[in-house]
C-alpha cells in the first residue's frame, strides 16, 4: 500500500512539473494516469483530479494576483457561466455511463494535446482584430480595463459578450465532467471570442480556474468520488511538482518538451478513446 | 487588497496541505499494511461525504477524515476568496458586481451543500 501512494505520489510529482511547464495543466494527466496507468475507476480518477485542479491554480494564482493585471470584474462576471457549467457538468458526470466519459475525455485531451502546439503569435493575432461590441451591457458591467506594457498604459474593452459568455458554460461542464481545468477554453473564450488581451485572458483564467473546479468538487465530495487516500499524494505530488515546473518555465527549452509532451499525450488521448469505446473504463 | 487576497489563497492551499500531511502519516499508522482497491467504484461512505461528519471525525483524529478536512479547506479556498471578493465591491459600492459576485457564492454554497437540500 505505502508503495501504491508512493507512486501515485511520484506520477503526480511528474504530472504537476509537465502540466505547468506546458501550460496544458495537471488535470488532463491525472485521469490518464490513474484510469490507465493504475486502473483506477474514472469516477475516483476524476473526483481526484478537481482536487489537484483546486491546488495547483490556487497555488499559482496567488502570484497572478499581485501582477495587477487580472480583471476581477470580468473574472467573476464569467464564473456564473463556469460554475453553472461545472455543477451541470458534475451533474452529468454522476448520471452517464463512463465509457461515455472516458470517450469525451479522449476527444478533449486530443484538442489540448494539437492546441497546445499552436503558436502564441497566432493566439496573440487576436489582439488587433475588432469584433462587435455589446454596446449597454458591456458599460454596464464596467467590462473594460487597463493594464501596463512596455510601451505605456493600455485600454482594452470586451466584445461578444453573449459567445463569451456560452464558452464559458461549455468549459464549466467540460470542467466537471472530466476533472480538468478547462483553462486553454477560458483563454480562448476571453482572447479569441472576446477579444480580451492575451496577458490579462491567461491570469484571469488562471483565477477563474480554482472557482470553477471548487464548484464541481463540491458535488463529486457529497457524493462519495473523492478518496481521501487516493487524493492526498495526488494533490500533494500535483502541487509540489506544479511549483518546480513554473520556477523553470522561463527557460527557453520549452518547446521542445511542449512538443513530446503534446506526443505522448496524444498517445494517452487514443488510448482513452479506444478504451472508452471497448467499453473498458 | 490583492496582496492581502495572494496571500489568502497560498496559506489557504497550504494549510489544506498540511492537514492532507498530517492525515496521510495518521492514515499510516493506524491502518498498517492494508490494501484498498480502487478499481470498482463503491462510493465513499457518509463520514468521507458530510461536511458534519468530516469534521466530528477529524476531531477524533481519524487519518482520512482529517484528510478529507483538508480537502474541504482546499475546496474553501477560491471560495474564500470570492468572499473576499465580495466584501471588496461593498466597500467600494459596486453594487453590480456585489449582486454578481453573490450569485456566484449561492452556485458555490449549492454545489457543497446539495446533500442537505435534497
Amino acid at each position: 500500500m505505502v508503495t501504491f501512494i508512493a507512486i501515485l505520489f511520484a506520477g503526480a510529482l511528474f504530472a504537476g512539473f509537465i502540466g505547468s511547464l506546458t501550460g496544458l495543466g495537471g488535470g488532463v494527466v491525472i485521469v490518464p494516469l490513474l484510469t490507465i496507468g493504475f486502473g483506477v475507476d474514472i469516477r475516483y480518477a476524476i473526483g481526484t483530479s478537481l482536487i489537484g485542479v483546486i491546488a495547483t491554480s490556487s497555488g499559482s494564482a496567488s502570484a497572478f494576483v499581485k501582477e495587477g493585471i487580472l480583471n476581477i470584474r470580468i473574472g467573476m462576471f464569467l464564473e456564473i457561466a463556469t460554475t453553472l457549467g461545472a455543477i451541470a457538468g458534475a451533474a452529468i458526470a454522476l448520471f452517464a455511463p463512463t465509457h461515455a466519459i472516458a470517450v469525451i475525455f479522449g476527444l478533449v485531451l486530443l484538442y489540448s494535446a494539437l492546441m497546445s502546439l499552436k503558436s502564441r503569435s497566432e493566439i496573440q493575432l487576436a489582439d488587433s482584430q475588432q469584433g462587435n461590441k455589446s454596446g449597454r451591457l458591456v458599460a454596464l458591467l464596467k467590462a473594460k480595463g487597463s493594464y501596463m506594457t512596455a510601451n505605456g498604459l493600455k485600454n482594452y474593452t470586451l466584445h461578444n459578450l453573449a459567445g463569451g459568455f456560452l464558452m464559458m458554460i461549455l468549459a464549466g461542464i467540460l470542467s466537471g465532467l472530466l476533472g480538468i481545468g478547462s483553462g486553454a477554453m477560458k483563454v480562448i473564450a476571453m482572447d479569441s471570442i472576446m477579444k480580451i488581451p492575451f496577458k490579462v485572458s491567461t491570469t484571469t483564467s488562471n483565477f477563474m480556474i480554482g472557482v470553477t473546479a471548487a464548484a464541481s468538487a463540491g458535488i463529486y465530495i457529497t457524493r462519495g468520488y473523492i478518496d481521501p487516500v487516493l487524493s492526498m499524494p495526488i494533490m500533494l505530488g500535483v502541487l509540489i511538482g506544479s511549483l518546480f515546473g513554473a520556477r523553470i518555465l522561463i527557460k527557453s527549452q520549452t518547446k521542445k518538451i511542449r512538443f513530446v509532451f503534446a506526443i505522448v499525450v496524444t498517445l494517452l488521448a487514443l488510448e482513452m478513446i479506444y478504451n472508452g469505446l471497448a467499453k473498458n473504463i | 487588497m490583492r496582496d492581502i487576497m495572494g496571500s489568502l489563497l497560498r496559506y489557504g492551499v497550504l494549510t489544506a496541505a498540511i492537514l492532507v500531511l498530517i492525515g496521510g502519516v495518521l492514515f499510516f499508522i493506524q491502518h498498517p499494511g492494508e490494501i484498498f482497491d480502487y478499481s470498482t467504484f463503491k462510493g465513499e461512505p457518509p463520514r468521507f461525504r458530510q461536511v458534519h461528519l468530516i469534521v466530528q471525525e477529524a476531531l477524533n483524529f481519524r487519518g482520512r477524515d482529517v484528510i478529507q478536512l483538508g480537502l474541504l479547506v482546499l475546496i474553501a479556498t477560491p471560495v474564500a476568496r470570492v468572499i473576499f471578493s465580495l466584501v471588496g465591491f461593498l466597500l467600494e459600492r459596486d453594487w453590480v458586481y456585489v449582486v454578481i459576485t453573490f450569485i456566484v457564492l449561492i452556485i458555490l454554497f449549492t454545489s457543497l451543500f446539495s446533500t442537505y437540500l435534497i
